[in-house]
């Protein structure tokens, strides 16, 4: 049993055995053939990169490539228990409205991304004066896939005012979670649990 | 009957019928050819189906009658391939209303003692489904470990699915359809009229004189073929070079490399396929649409389905798009069937499907092996 990335594992850690979960942008599948081995889920994922499909697929998963931006619509109001969304929000043309689809689809939503607002990256803008580029951030500005760069605060705000609850809040910082106290300066990474 | 698990055995059923059929017409009986390879296992759930295209037959893995040719899909199919022959009961049957011994318009109407020709019910897809049903019916097969078509193959596969959601676990559909296409429809147009605007056409009656309207077949053939490949894999292969010769003639030969080879293409497929078989298998291709016999809502097709399905596109397919499939993808999410599907990049069109594809190979192994022991 391979280790799941920090974020997929506190997402493992914290899904209800037996539920159905809807993995948006499931890379390679290791969340869902975690979930499916270990918690009795029944997983389907959705993944824009055609290897990391193919992987899946390989894997006996059910992946079908597409782009959260344009594929959700065809899945039906609370189809499942979860969605997950781990490092994609960023990446996304309008995340506001992928948080609308995810609550739409599922009775609640998993959200991960890395959190802009780190001292690392506070630090890497302030005295480099370039855009950062950091362990969870690696690509220079003009190549990188996430174009929507966000904070913890940021997402905070943006719950409230899209009037979501949110259920669950975890903060990584390398790969060990880290306290709620100052996550917007320490945590390099956030994991939400929301609900509609 | 299925104890012998040599290749290929040429089989063929005469089965008494009748079968109804979607015009309202009764075929009986029905004669279906087929190939077997494996052995079924002792619950019956090792079978695999595999639904050839329009003028692919049920030689999939052993050697064409007519042509002396291996099987179309032996990187695919066969002992340690993806579709293992060690661990599968593989059958592949010809449609009816082919020409490699299944029921077809070349056959012999029991009314008249004659070939059907033009009497020859027209036929539709899910008539082709209903038929293959009453042979795995004969065969002792109640439901199938995964059933798989590439093209017209894959509208087999999927109408399978919906007419019969219990009798296949899983379904693979690759580089396939839910419906035809205005343009689809279009271009099997043009091959029809040139069968029969050929005078050697006969109004269908041309078996008795052993002078089949070859040059439209030819002239089907090669229009058909185009649409099989890409411009991208045409100007690889052929470019504007000139064949045979160092420069243009000013003339109607074929100069050009591409008219050599497509001049070929029709030639040597009239040599094995039957113009009449070629009007009767696209139309039923032409009226097929999926989503009219479920008030025109696809998703209804798949709704309650427990088949797991794998598609597979291809970006250079024109002729059955990855759009296409993905409409599919679309329906079974909005149904809530368990779906995969990937777009694999190959440069060679709709004809990828046939071709030796490492990505392929690895995705239907994949799929495969997760069907087994469920």
């Amino acid at each position: 049993m391979t280790m799941l990335r920090p974020d997929l594992q506190i997402i493992a850690d914290n899904i209800v055995p037996g539920s159905r979960v809807l993995d948006i942008g499931c890379g390679d599948g290791a969340l869902m053939a975690a979930l499916r081995d270990q918690k009795d889920c029944d997983a389907r994922g959705l993944e824009i990169e055609p290897v990391n499909v193919a992987s899946a697929v390989a894997k006996g998963l059910s992946v079908v490539q597409g782009d959260a931006d344009t594929d959700l619509s065809a899945y039906p109001d609370g189809s499942f228990d979860y969605a997950v969304l781990s490092q994609t929000l960023q990446t996304t043309h309008r995340p506001d409205q992928i948080l609308d689809e995810l609550l739409r689809i599922g009775k609640q939503a998993f959200v991960s991304f890395p959190n802009f607002a780190h001292w690392r990256v506070r630090m890497s803008l302030l005295f480099g004066g370039r855009m950062p580029v950091t362990r969870l951030l690696p690509q220079t500005w003009y190549d990188t896939p996430n174009i929507h760069h966000v904070t913890i605060d940021d997402f905070r705000a943006l719950v409230r005012d899209e009037k979501l609850q949110q259920e669950g809040q975890w903060f990584l910082s390398g790969d060990k979670q880290t306290s709620r106290a100052a996550a917007n300066l320490l945590a390099e990474h956030a994991v939400f649990l929301l609900r509609g | 009957m299925t104890d012998d698990t040599r290749f290929g055995l040429n089989k063929t059923v005469q089965l008494p019928g009748p079968l109804p059929l979607d015009s309202g017409a009764e075929l009986t009986p029905v004669d279906i050819a087929y190939e077997t390879y494996g052995e079924l296992n002792a619950d019956a759930s090792n079978a695999i189906l595999i639904c050839h295209a329009l003028t692919m037959d049920q030689f999939v893995a052993s050697t064409h009658p007519v042509t002396g040719k291996g099987g179309w899909w032996t990187d695919m199919v066969g002992s340690g391939r993806p579709i293992d022959t060690d661990r599968y009961f593989v059958i592949c049957a010809n449609v009816i209303g082919s020409c490699l011994g299944s029921s077809g318009p070349a056959t012999i109407n029991p009314a008249t003692g004659r070939p059907w020709a033009m009497d020859f019910p027209v036929l539709t897809i899910a008539d082709m489904v209903r038929a293959q049903a009453m042979l795995l019916d004969h065969l002792g097969i109640k439901q199938l470990h995964t059933i798989i078509g590439g093209s017209m193959g894959g509208m087999v596969a999927v109408s399978w699915t919906a007419i019969y959601p219990d009798r296949a676990k899983s379904a693979i559909i690759i580089a396939s359809t839910a419906r035809h296409s205005a343009q689809n429809i279009a271009f099997h147009e043009v091959g029809r009229q040139a069968i029969m605007a050929d005078p050697r056409w006969r109004g269908g009656n041309y078996y008795a004189e052993e002078d089949p309207p070859a040059s439209g077949l030819a002239v089907a053939r090669m229009a058909a073929h185009i649409t099989y490949l890409s411009e991208e894999g045409l100007t690889e292969k052929f470019g504007r070079r000139l064949q045979d010769r160092d420069a243009k003639t000013f003339g109607f030969d074929a100069d050009f490399q591409v008219e050599s080879y497509l001049r070929h293409q029709g030639i040597s497929f009239v040599d094995r396929f039957d113009a009449n078989s070629y009007l009767y298998i696209t139309r039923a291709m032409d009226y097929f649409d999926l989503a009219e016999a479920h008030d025109g809502v696809l998703a209804n097709a798949f709704k309650g389905s427990k088949t797991r399905f794998c598609l597979v596109s291809f970006d250079t397919d024109w002729l059955y798009p990855t759009s296409e499939s993905r409409t599919m993808v679309h329906a079974l999410n909005a149904a809530g069937a368990e779906a995969s599907f990937v777009e694999l990049s190959s440069p060679f069109g709709h004809d990828s499907f046939l071709l030796e594809n490492a990505e392929m190979a690895r995705i239907i192994d994949g799929f495969l092996k997760a069907g087994d022991g469920s």
